[in-house]
């Protein structure tokens, strides 16, 4: 529990910590983004001009999307190693969830190269590429900067300086990665599956 | 019984503040705020912030009225005049109203709660700077901007940006992503300082303060700030689509392509409708406080005033698109719209209720802060009635984008709001500063401000009536409109002397006003309970309190509150 | 204690400047507010665009709901302003308080429940009330052999189109009356070539929105002949304060004959060739069209017919020979923005053009 919080309790019991609220209120406020964002992908869905259509060009990235959810199974396992005090098996969990979302990047990048060397389809192109791009492209972004985080805390880790008392630390922001794969399961379902 | 020691008994900051503690210089004394986390501070600093951009933007509607006096007047050409209003609705949106609400809530709500700072007192300061940061981005493009018109110029594409007008085809050069970059980065710091309003007051509540024993300016902070977390952000987005559209090529609102104009409306306006009940119900709060206070009386139905603010709070999620009838949806879409915004009526109708009910049988005294209140609560009346009118969606084919609905949004923003922003600054100002303002001063503050108020926005539902457009730069003679015009320029005059009264009162008061000790209003909140101003850790003790007004409890120990609830 | 000390540390000199200040600038007010009120502009009362003086079917619709909505709204004003005001003076503290706290009621369920159910009633009825009309105003058929016109928003003009009887016009629409029992309503086809435009001519109909990539709809039925004012409602860039527009409702006879005459080419006035030439040799072709020359411009207003029009630039400027020669020598000089660059031709070529246009009758 943070220490800067002097308060005690209100009678009722229940006392959230503040971390975990924040993040609560943080992924509100981003799902109402991604929302707008799909939205606008489906109210163009097929009103495109010209250009390459959706079932023209995109494949199911299968491997990619495995890799991103295992990687929430494998930040629950460092979580929970970080709580039993096992800092060593905390790094090693937490690294795989490094290596997992890096390799849904590099995915990403490979997929976005595949479509704009061989497909000819840009944000610029039409309708589908405006919608495409920016809502993977958003997606892609907070993956960026979870893994920014995740980078951090694992300098910290490498160095020995996470022990168990930041456990609640590691639970919340492991709530933002949770929160990545969720709009990934929503991004997926959108673009790859009904959009297609 | 209740821990809070006696009203009396705080005793003053300066022993136990290390920070006065030291002879400080001017520099010193600057470097304190600038790298303060204390959200007193903050709060301090988001409310002069706002009052700064409230006389920028209230010179820039004087400019207007003083353009649209008379018909075909040639004070200001056209490409100022369009730039004025997009910067005078911009500015009293996001530069005075969003930091005015917060920085009331920043300063009050761990006050209220017996907490010692916000949750996240970095984040605080960090919201705070990147506002400031979005403020002068905005500004800077009346040198940097560069519009159609070639020379440096802010933007002119109204407050509400519609598309395809702010494409890059229809809208050369950079004024409008000026407008897109100064609200954008404002946005991020308004959601932060939401998600930093809402931890604290979840979990940093002091002990015995369950949800239902808290103020209700708590609450309607909270409320207010989870309708930030879910309406800013369509705005963000809709905004990052059109910076990608201007930037990159793409085709969000981009007619040529396919592209949907409407789309853009429907995103503006899923934000700016909750906006403006985020901007007005912490208005509803600082009335909540003072009229209960001021009457003698606690607030008439408690559940009921939380229960409609969370009404109200979903519902003007559904209403946006009356803001849209004239776009040409279809029966069915438009009935359901009249059917959702008739319905966010009733809601704040119960709560005018509420405050009469207030009143009703008790003992009221007229200090400027309930002087305003009950001008606040007579505003929202005919506000609320005319906005009845405009979501009787023929009537509203007449009235939208006409003079009507300026005069409209104009008695919420300014008749509610500004009225509630100027009664909780007479309230609070002893609490902040150790002295009152002057209530002389206030009350010819307060009628030179209600005189000029009516005169101007009475006077501007019927120049909409007779047939006149929005956003008009000039207008023909022989429409019946000139009159009526030149009134309303006259009224906003007045309101200038008035504001120039309250800053006059503002600042003779910071040092020369009577000294105020810790309650002087004998009000029941936990922030009077400390001193004025109170030390930087807000409490030397944590309070228990047992019911929703702890001073009352001790002030009136054989009859406390908490017995009743 | 609540506090009454009214003096603080102001000086006393600095209080009687400020009050002789506040005094200067009401009194001020005071006097140049009725001294406008009678110097009034000149208005013609049939001319003012106001909401309130419907002259067409879809118009009274939407007055008469505004009556209703208007008769409601007013009684609740009324009321419940009513109680305010009696609130505030019947407990204001007296001056002879003994100091006491009134006492403290919390709440009471069934004044609250009342409040909240009259309420929802009255919203009931008044959502029935608008459904009927919003459905009976959008939702109306078009009868067979109404007039059909297509108006195109572009900064800052309206082009009128009339596709079944071949003409095209600009800033002013032509409709025929519906009175003496017969109805001849105008469906309306809007369009935008550019931004968001609106339609709103008060006294025939409320507003309608002209969208690029959108077809929008709407019907007038005027019920006298005369002159109806509009302008446009919706932002659309510098010029939209000057985007004008007027509606002329004839009797079927004059309708039919102004159409006739809109419907053909372009008068061949061999007096106006040198004008002639100078329009068609300049950059004038590229934005104006003149039915049965080599000019086919649709960036600009048609101007075939100019002289059958009373205004220039989208109804700002009457229809005379030194309006239009000062127009198009400078037309930035009327309506500063303008998309219509100064042609910067000689004088003997601008008198020759003026020529020319003059007979486009």
């Amino acid at each position: 529990m943070n220490a800067a919080s002097d308060s005690l309790q209100p009678d009722g019991g229940w006392n959230p910590s503040k971390g975990v609220v924040g993040m609560a209120c943080l992924i509100i406020a981003e799902s109402a983004i991604f929302t707008i964002f799909v939205v606008a992908y489906l109210f163009y869905l097929g009103k495109s001009q010209n250009g390459p259509t959706p079932q023209q060009v995109l494949e199911l990235p299968i491997l990619n999307s495995i890799c991103l959810l295992s990687s929430s199974v494998t930040i629950t396992f460092a979580v929970r190693s970080l709580r039993n005090g096992d800092t060593k098996r905390f790094n090693a969990w937490w690294l795989a969830t490094i290596a997992l979302g890096t390799y849904f990047l590099l995915g990403t990048g490979r997929e976005w190269q595949h479509l704009i060397r061989d497909k000819g389809l840009t944000i610029q192109t039409n309708l589908f590429g405006t919608t495409f791009y920016s809502l993977v492209g958003l997606h892609a972004s907070h993956v960026v900067v979870g893994l920014l985080a995740l980078l951090m805390v694992m300098a910290f880790g490498v160095v020995g300086a996470v022990k168990k008392e930041h456990a609640e630390r590691a639970h919340v922001l492991s709530l933002y990665w949770h929160f990545v794969d969720v709009v990934w399961v929503v991004v997926f379902t959108v673009v790859y599956i009904i959009g297609r | 019984m209740s821990a809070i020691a006696k009203t009396d008994e705080i005793s003053g900051s300066t022993a136990l503040d290390p920070t006065t503690a030291q002879n400080k210089n001017v520099f010193d004394h600057i470097h304190s705020w600038l790298v303060t986390v204390d959200h007193k501070k903050l709060g301090l600093m988001y409310i002069m912030y706002g009052l700064f951009f409230f006389v920028v933007a209230g010179i820039e509607a004087a400019l207007i009225r003083i353009q649209l006096a008379v018909p075909n007047n040639h004070f200001l050409p056209p490409q100022i005049f369009n730039q004025l209003f997009t910067m005078h609705g911009t500015t009293m949106v996001f530069l005075v109203g969003m930091p005015l609400i917060f920085g009331f809530a920043n300063y009050l709500v761990p006050l209220m709660i017996g907490a010692r700072d916000l949750a996240f007192p970095r984040l605080n300061a960090f919201g705070f700077w990147l506002s400031v940061l979005g403020g002068l981005l905005l500004y800077f493009s009346f040198i940097g901007g560069e519009g159609m018109t070639g020379a440096g110029s802010a933007p002119d594409v109204g407050w509400f940006a519609y598309a395809p007008l702010t494409a890059k085809a229809f809208s050369k050069g950079h004024s409008t992503d000026y407008w897109i970059l100064g609200v954008l980065i404002g946005g991020f710091g308004s959601v932060a300082t939401a998600v930093n309003v809402i931890s604290t007051i979840l979990c940093m509540r002091c002990r015995g303060m369950t949800l239902t024993k808290m103020p209700l300016l708590v609450w309607l902070n909270l409320i207010m700030c989870g309708m930030v977390l879910l309406a800013v952000t369509p705005l963000t987005a809709a905004q990052i689509m059109l910076l990608l559209d201007r930037f990159v090529g793409s085709h969000f609102f981009d007619t040529q392509a396919g592209g949907s104009a409407t789309l853009w409306m429907h995103f503006f306006w899923i934000f700016g409708h909750p906006e403006v009940y985020i901007l007005v119900i912490p208005a509803f709060a600082i009335a909540s406080e003072i009229i209960p206070v001021f009457s003698r009386k606690a607030i008439f139905g408690y559940p009921a005033m939380v229960g409609a603010t969370i009404a109200i709070a979903f519902v003007s999620m559904s209403v946006w698109a009356h803001h849209m009838f004239t776009i040409g949806m279809t029966s069915a879409g438009n009935t359901f719209f009249v059917v959702s915004t008739m319905t966010v009526g009733i809601p704040t109708g119960i709560k005018i209720f509420n405050w009469l009910g207030t009143m009703w049988g008790g003992k009221l005294r007229f200090e400027t802060p309930m002087l305003f209140s009950i001008a606040f609560v007579f505003h929202l009346l005919i506000m609320g009635l005319t906005g009845i009118m405009l979501s009787a969606a023929p009537f509203n084919w007449q009235l939208n984008a006409s003079y009507f609905v300026v005069a409209h949004f104009h008695y919420v923003l300014v008749g509610a709001i500004v009225f509630m922003i100027f009664a909780g600054t007479y309230y609070w100002f002893p609490k902040a500063t150790g002295r009152l303002l002057s209530d002389r001063l206030g009350k010819w503050h307060f009628w030179l401000f209600l005189i000029g108020f009516h005169m101007t926005f009475d006077t501007m539902h019927l120049p909409g009536v007779l047939g006149m457009p929005r956003r008009i730069y000039t207008y023909e003679a022989g429409r019946g409109w000139g009159t009526l015009n030149l009134i309303c320029t006259l009224g906003a005059a007045v309101q200038g002397v008035a504001v120039l009264v309250f800053v006059c009162n503002i600042l003779g008061s910071i040092r020369k006003g009577q000294r105020a000790g810790a309650d002087p209003w004998d009000a029941w909140t936990l922030e009077w309970s400390t001193s004025s101003p109170p030390p930087e850790y807000n409490f030397a003790e944590i309070p228990i309190v047992r019911s929703r007004r702890p001073l009352w409890d001790i002030k009136h120990p054989t009859d406390p509150d908490w017995k009743y609830e | 204690m609540p506090q009454s000390q009214q003096r603080t540390g102001f000086s006393k000199s600095r209080r009687v400047m400020s009050r002789l200040a506040a005094g200067l600038v009401l009194r001020s007010i005071l006097i140049l507010t009725p001294v406008s009120i009678f110097a009034r502009e000149k208005v013609d009362l049939t001319l003012v665009p106001s909401i309130f003086a419907p002259e067409s079917v879809p118009a009274h619709s939407i007055t008469h709901l505004a009556g209703f909505v208007l008769a409601v709204t007013g009684a609740i004003f009324l009321i419940v302003g009513g109680l305010l005001v009696y609130a505030v003076v019947r407990f204001r503290r007296r001056k002879d308080d003994d100091g006491t706290e009134p006492a403290q009621i919390y709440g009471s369920g069934p004044v609250e429940s009342a409040w909240t159910i009259v309420p929802i009633l009255i919203v009931v009825v008044l959502a029935l009330a608008t459904a009927r009309v919003v459905h009976e105003i959008q939702d109306a058929r078009q009868p067979a052999g109404a007039l059909e016109v297509q108006v195109i928003g572009h900064q800052w003009w309206w082009e009128v189109r009339y596709p079944k009887l071949g003409i095209v016009t600009a800033n002013e629409l032509h409709v025929p009356v519906s009175h003496g029992g017969v109805s001849r309503p105008t469906f309306l086809d809007l369009r935008s070539a550019d931004v968001v435009h609106s339609f709103w001519v008060p006294r025939l109909a409320g507003k309608t929105d002209l969208i690029p990539n959108k077809i929008n709809s709407m019907w007038i039925e005027p019920e006298r002949t005369g002159l109806f004012l509009g302008q446009c409602a919706k932002y659309c860039g510098t010029q939209h304060a000057k985007m004008l527009l007027r509606v002329y409702v004839d009797t079927p006879e004059d309708f039919d004959r102004w159409a006739k005459e809109q419907a053909q080419n372009a008068e061949k006035d061999s007096t106006a060739s040198a004008g002639r030439l100078v329009f068609e040799q300049t950059a004038c072709i590229n934005c104006h069209a003149i039915k049965g020359t080599v000019a086919n411009g649709r960036f600009g207003p048609d101007l075939t017919h100019l002289m059958s029009r009373d205004t220039l630039a989208s109804c700002v400027l009457s229809n005379s020979p030194q309006n239009l020669r000062a127009w198009i020598k400078a037309p930035e000089q009327f309506k500063p923005g303008v998309l219509m660059p100064a042609m910067n031709l000689t004088d003997a070529d601008l008198d020759h053009v003026v020529s020319y246009l003059a007979t486009l009758k």
